[in-house]
């Protein structure tokens, strides 16, 4: 019997007890679905951390004040004196391996050019920030040492910020200003995109680190040249573990840290804490493996079960098959298509629920999901493997009836 | 009843001179063992040849439905032989015999035996999908084959849409679609009122007519009555092997 004989075989048997089969299928569909949501909210996880990683590049750290306690109560974060242009050269003259490094204070303001205003955060870099951070200039040119050492009041623009203000045209070389001082674009940024908490890495402007600090935000009245935090790139393969440590011991030093007091500071890795942050969907994954693998094997004894009972009730039929001649691997091949149909049936059920609760999941968690189409085969694969796996027992049973008894049952 | 043959090979019409289609030697058929063993069949021997029609009758336990088993291939005989087209049957693997009954063999059921949910024209289809190798249009034979038995005008219909007597004139169609040598037919008028039973023990006989050798196996002497020849077994052993004036 060809395979298509045997696939119309299968759906008129299904057909004939519709609901007892598909409520049978419950347990594929279940596990099914926990396959789609594990994969798609596992592959949501994975693909946040890589973006993150193009986004910053993998080695970086960054470093800000920390929060002073008074009394065992945080006064909030970045309390503690800020980190100053002193703390920087420190950690490029005495941390090994730093490729790159910058300072990056920021502060919200208007901007405007010709009538078009838009409120977006301007932030003072070294000239390395660029690099430090793995972006890299659209058209113009990049910041130089000479326009933070001159404090020039020269400007790098997001996608977004150019958008807004200069339309279509490009924005290199047109003067613009910023909370009325002006200011001449020397280069756009490539886009970047969205973090995952929805804030618009483009919509910014880079100026001078020095030119900010005079002209933007003000002097701190104690620390006269405040960087806010530092981003430090290490070269590729280094160790950020021992990186973080050497920063953390030449910063005390610079900072005058005295031995057993707490760090004034906060050495941080992006990317770790991203992957920290996507952990949480990762044991989820774990916890949806389980119930899919779960759900798969007793929705695959469901299925032997009602493949037995259909085995039982058509015995004649398996009589009459064998006595016009059918092999013994022509009825087992009939039930083990069988009861894999019935198993793709409820996987296909499983997939249509196991997208909608992704989407479901992905909305109330407001975690980033992502469903790759193989994983929908994967998962269809595995129905179709339960199919078989616990098809084959009632299928053998019926390949082995004999034919005399088959065509005597009632 | 003119002529009486018992256990031998001499028929009239000089048939003698080919082989028989079916040749029983000296079977046996034991069910069980030891102390419970019941020996259904006691060293039959007899043949059948081509374009017979032929009856077997016997009682209940007489050992017929065992005998109808074995000329089906559905069974193999527990010592002697049984040829059927020249294949000895205890001598082949259980898909040999699958295909065997497939090649050369119809069945015809009391209980027609057709599959729910499912059309004549597959009915009639059913055997074709285990023939090897694949016939070229299994629905054109199929088809033929129905409005051979009348009923190309229910080619659509289910089973349940059918009467008693258009249900078996599907299994015959069935049995006929792959041209075998030997149709068997198993109280074929069994679940059939007499007018019905009448219609299609004709179309039997019609068949036989064509050449298709026909064994008819039934306690019912109405029935026995269209057959040229009749086999009454009793006790696992032919009490007697007649032929009819047709």
């Amino acid at each position: 019997m060809t395979a298509p004989d045997c696939l119309r075989a299968a759906v008129v048997a299904i057909a004939t007890n519709f609901l007892r089969t598909v409520l049978t299928t419950l347990g594929i569909i279940i596990g099914v679905g926990s396959v789609i949501v594990m994969m798609a909210v596992g592959a949501g996880a994975r693909s946040e951390v890589e973006r993150q990683i193009t986004n910053l590049g993998s080695n970086l750290l960054v470093v800000n004040p920390s929060a002073r306690l008074f009394g065992g109560r945080s006064s909030g974060a970045g309390s503690n004196l800020p980190l100053s242009e002193d703390d920087v050269k420190a950690i490029e003259t005495k941390v090994p391996g730093v490729q790159a490094i910058s300072g990056q204070l920021w502060a919200s303001a208007t901007v405007v050019f010709g009538n078009a205003n838009f409120w977006t955060r301007i932030w003072g870099v070294h000239a390395a920030y660029l690099y430090a951070r793995s972006w890299s200039i659209e058209s113009g040119r990049d910041l130089s040492e000479q326009d933070v050492a001159g404090a020039r009041r020269v400007a790098l623009v997001g996608l977004t910020v150019a958008k807004k203000l200069f339309g279509d045209n490009d924005p290199v070389g047109e003067v613009f200003r910023i909370r009325n001082v002006p200011f001449t674009v020397i280069g756009t940024l490539t886009p970047k995109g969205q973090t995952s908490f929805g804030h618009d890495h483009d919509d910014a402007i880079f100026v001078p680190m020095t030119t900010a600090r005079t002209q933007l935000i003000g002097k701190h009245p104690l620390v006269p040249d405040q960087v806010g935090s530092i981003s430090v790139k290490f070269q590729e393969g280094a160790d950020l573990l021992d990186a973080q440590e050497e920063i953390e011991q030449v910063l005390r030093q610079s900072r005058r840290v005295p031995p057993g007091d707490d760090d004034t500071f906060v050495v941080g890795n992006p990317i770790e804490s991203m992957k920290a942050r996507t952990a949480a969907q990762t044991t989820l994954g774990w916890l949806l493996a389980a119930t899919a693998a779960i759900s798969l094997i007793v929705g695959g004894i469901g299925i032997m079960n009602i493949m037995l009972v259909s085995v039982t009730e058509r015995t004649r039929e398996i009589g009459l098959r064998m006595a016009v001649g059918a092999r013994r691997f022509d009825i087992m091949l009939q039930f083990l298509i069988e009861a894999t149909t019935l198993c793709v049936l409820g996987g296909l059920i499983g997939v249509v629920l196991g997208v909608g609760a992704a989407f479901v999941t992905a909305g109330i968690a407001e975690w980033p999901i992502l469903i790759p189409p193989q994983t929908i085969l994967l998962a269809l694969a595995a129905a179709a493997g339960v199919g078989i796996l616990f098809g084959f027992l009632p299928a053998r049973r019926a390949a082995l009836l004999s034919p005399i008894d088959a065509l005597r049952s009632e | 009843m003119n002529l009486l043959v018992r256990g031998s090979a001499i028929v009239p019409d000089g048939r003698a001179l080919s082989p028989p289609l079916i040749a029983v030697r000296e079977v046996d058929k034991i069910y069980g063992s030891g102390e419970e063993a019941v020996r259904a069949l006691d060293r039959v021997s007899f043949d059948i040849y081509e374009g017979e029609l032929v009856a077997i009758m016997g009682p209940s336990g007489s050992g017929k439905s065992t005998m109808m088993n074995l000329l089906g291939a559905l069974d193999v005989p527990t010592t002697g032989s049984i040829l059927i087209n020249g294949n000895d049957i205890g001598k082949l693997s259980r898909d040999a015999l699958a295909d065997l009954r497939n090649r050369s063999i119809g069945f015809v059921f009391q209980q027609f035996n057709l599959l729910p949910r499912t059309t004549a024209l597959r009915q009639v289809m059913l055997p074709l999908a285990y023939a090897r190798p694949r016939p070229a249009d299994p629905e054109l034979q199929a088809r033929t084959r129905l409005e051979q038995v009348g009923l190309g005008h229910r080619l659509c219909h289910h089973p349940q849409q059918l009467s008693g007597g258009q249900q078996q004139r599907v299994a015959i169609a069935r049995a006929l679609v792959n041209n075998p040598k030997l149709l068997l037919a198993d109280e074929p008028t069994g679940a059939l009122d007499s007018k019905t039973s009448a219609d299609i023990m004709g179309l039997l006989r019609e068949l036989n007519g064509q050449g298709i050798t026909i064994v008819v196996v039934t306690h019912d002497a109405d029935v026995a009555r269209y057959a040229r020849r009749r086999i009454l077994f009793g006790d696992g052993a032919i009490v007697e092997d007649a032929r009819l004036e047709g």
